[in-house]
């Protein structure tokens, strides 16, 4: 039942149809072109722009070669957006997305703390900081088409392929067999076991290093750490109430008694 | 005398030159907010898509929160170990912890982009979240010191049933507010646990919560000891040397543990080196331990020092300075090389941020002079002198 996306890196030619797609179906502003110091164009992901691919210009074999590499939400299996929410605000669907309920199922919880932004490991969620009540946004999975059992909208677009949309067991043992019989491509699937999984899923003929993925990365899903320590609470506040209590206990049947009103004043005024 | 005197009903408050700056500053931060809540965050911070989490969390809540640890780590010593000796000092921490309290909610409430859902929480409960943990226990402890405080209050505005009631309840209330606090300094911590693989590993850890709540608490008798000087200074009373003297040998002791369990951790997960690699990380990461721990430490352990009241003062002030920048090098220096991008407050969150503190000041100066939270001067004619310099004076 849960869906997941394969890009390829080898594939890609960097047209950006994604981009475009993704502007179009989620009914985005565009964003106008600003000069920057690479080939990227928007340079970032923001609140409008949910996917975005990065040109990447390396040395292969001796030889320069562009390698492009789409980014957007990756989808975890155990996300820390999720985990990091205070007011329940994302949630992982059956479907396999991970969606903000504010927007997506109107249900409007969310303070606007941004933790969830300190909490992604891909720093995926973004603010709308030009309004005077944002959102947080980011890439929904088109999450209305994945319900109809349609595809998102960047995968129906891509001309070559680098994209295909599966049962996510069926992509995952796609990119196997995929990297299995090519000796080019890099000997591993990223997201399969990055941060618990992921339902995005990358190979690529190029180091992940190379293309500015984050690499050797904790295997953990992220909502674990904070939960290990999260478990304690309880007991600790069972735990040191029962030893703060038994210590007042004991010790105020020895204390002398005092005054507390006249040992104290209030500061005097110069007069 | 040399300053007016503004009288409402049986309360007073004095009106001196700093106080006019200081009041002059609240009314500048009260435009500025006008500004955020109608503008939005965007027009009046620099805060972005990188640094989501600016002044007002790096300072203001982390380092408001952690400078009120004086409150319940003296409520510890003097109303549950019983250390009379130190009750001199046990209700002016009390309110320069709510008074921080407060501040780190009013600056929660600013920093919050929708903040007309500040409520929710309330009712949505994201349980798993370590935010979860710290905004109740933030929201119940601020309560339970404005509960507290009561009792002092009731002395003024007399109340024999509300007094009465409160009193009754008070044993409750110290140990509940010294379990919650001692719960969200450490989920303050917990908070940046997710952040593995962002914030550098010399100050990311497992038991980051343990280095919160133990800093919070050793820095407790350090920042009465500070604030009871300044307060001291500024009234021309004499201050407490000899109670801030003994009293900071539990900080002490308590920062040869941090010392030790920081060194084991490091060493645990192997980044020890990573302090002396002459990185900016490392040299902040030894200021921090060197300036804010060690040198305290060595103060504190000469006893020449500590009993001087200057000596005792300055450590003090090294302690409490080496928290805030803890506290700053968690939400700041940590986390720039995996966050990239560049941030530095706007006059703005500058502005707000003075007018904040600025108000701090100014309560804690009505309190004092209004509500018995200071011991009773013995010789009452001995202020005059050094009223006109300081603070609040």
């Amino acid at each position: 039942m849960p869906k997941g996306v394969l890009v390829d890196v080898s594939r890609c030619i960097g047209c950006r149809s994604c981009q475009v797609a993704c502007k179009s179906w989620n009914d985005l502003p565009a964003t106008p072109t600003s000069f920057n110091n690479n080939w990227d164009n928007p340079p970032d992901l923001t609140a409008t722009n949910w996917t975005r691919v990065g040109y990447h210009l390396i040395e292969k074999e001796g030889q320069l070669k562009w390698r492009f590499v789409k980014t957007q939400c990756m989808h975890c299996e155990y996300p820390a957006c999720e985990a990091a929410c205070f007011t329940h605000s994302f949630v992982k669907t059956k479907e396999g997305a991970v969606i903000y309920k504010p927007t997506e199922l109107n249900q409007d919880y969310c303070v606007g703390c941004r933790y969830c932004m300190i909490a992604c490991p891909f720093s995926v969620p973004k603010f709308e900081w030009d309004k005077s009540f944002p959102f947080v946004r980011k890439c929904r999975f088109c999450y209305d088409r994945l319900k109809e059992g349609d595809k998102p909208a960047c995968v129906t677009v891509c001309p070559t392929g680098a994209l295909q949309f599966g049962e996510k067991e069926e992509i995952l043992a796609e990119a196997h067999q995929r990297i299995d019989s090519n000796p080019n491509y890099i000997k591993h699937v990223y997201g399969e076991k990055e941060y618990g999984g992921t339902s995005w899923m990358y190979i690529s003929d190029v180091p992940f290093e190379e293309l500015g993925f984050k690499t050797n990365v904790s295997e953990k899903p992220i909502p674990l750490y904070s939960w290990n320590i999260l478990k304690w609470t309880p007991w600790i506040f069972v735990g040191w109430g029962a030893i703060l209590t038994a210590l007042y206990t004991y010790n105020k049947r020895r204390a002398e008694v005092h005054h507390e009103e006249e040992m104290y004043a209030p500061v005097q005024d110069e007069e | 005398m040399n300053y007016k005197i503004w009288r409402f009903g049986k309360w007073t408050f004095r009106l001196t030159s700093t106080r006019y700056v200081l009041m002059a500053l609240v009314a500048i931060m009260v435009v500025a907010a006008i500004f955020r809540f109608v503008l939005g965050l965007g027009a009046v911070t620099n805060l972005s898509d990188e640094w989501p989490w600016g002044l007002w969390i790096g300072f203001d809540l982390l380092c408001g929160i952690a400078l009120a640890g004086g409150g319940f780590s003296t409520a510890l010593i003097v109303h549950v170990l019983h250390k009379e000796k130190y009750a001199p000092i046990v209700r002016a921490a009390l309110v320069t912890s709510m008074l921080g309290y407060i501040i780190a909610l009013v600056s929660l409430l600013f920093d919050i982009g929708r903040w007309h859902n500040c409520w929710r929480p309330f009712f949505y409960w994201g349980y798993h979240s370590v935010l979860f943990e710290v905004f109740w226990c933030i929201a119940l402890y601020t309560l339970i010191q404005v509960l507290e405080f009561g009792d002092i209050f009731f002395e003024r505005v007399k109340s024999r049933p509300l007094k009465g009631i409160l009193e009754k309840i008070m044993p409750v209330l110290m140990i509940v507010g010294i379990i919650l606090p001692t719960l969200h300094q450490s989920s303050l911590g917990s908070l940046f646990v997710v952040a593995v693989d962002k914030l550098n590993p010399l100050w990311w850890s497992m038991i980051i919560p343990f280095f919160f709540v133990w800093s919070a608490f050793f820095l407790g008798p350090a920042m009465v000891t500070f604030e009871g000087s300044l307060a001291a200074r500024a009234y021309g009373r004499q201050p407490e040397t000899e109670v801030y003297q003994s009293l900071v040998k539990v900080t002490m002791w308590m920062m040869i543990v941090y010392l030790i369990v920081k060194i084991i951790d490091l060493n645990t997960r192997g980044v020890f080196s990573l302090a002396f690699n002459g990185s900016f990380e490392s040299n902040m990461f030894l200021l921090e331990m060197i300036g804010g721990i060690i040198i305290p430490i060595i103060m504190y352990a000469i006893p020449s020092i500590r009993k001087s009241q200057q000596g005792v003062a300055v450590a003090s002030f090294l302690v409490v300075a080496g928290v805030v920048f803890n506290r700053a090098n968690v939400n700041f220096t940590g986390m720039a090389q995996a966050v990239g991008g560049s941030y530095f407050p706007s006059i703005w969150e500058w502005l707000i941020t003075l007018g904040f503190w600025s108000f701090l000041v100014l309560a804690y100066c009505f309190i004092a002079e209004n509500f018995g939270i200071l011991p009773k001067e013995e010789h009452g004619a001995s202020h005059a002198a050094g009223a006109q310099k300081s603070i609040a004076g």
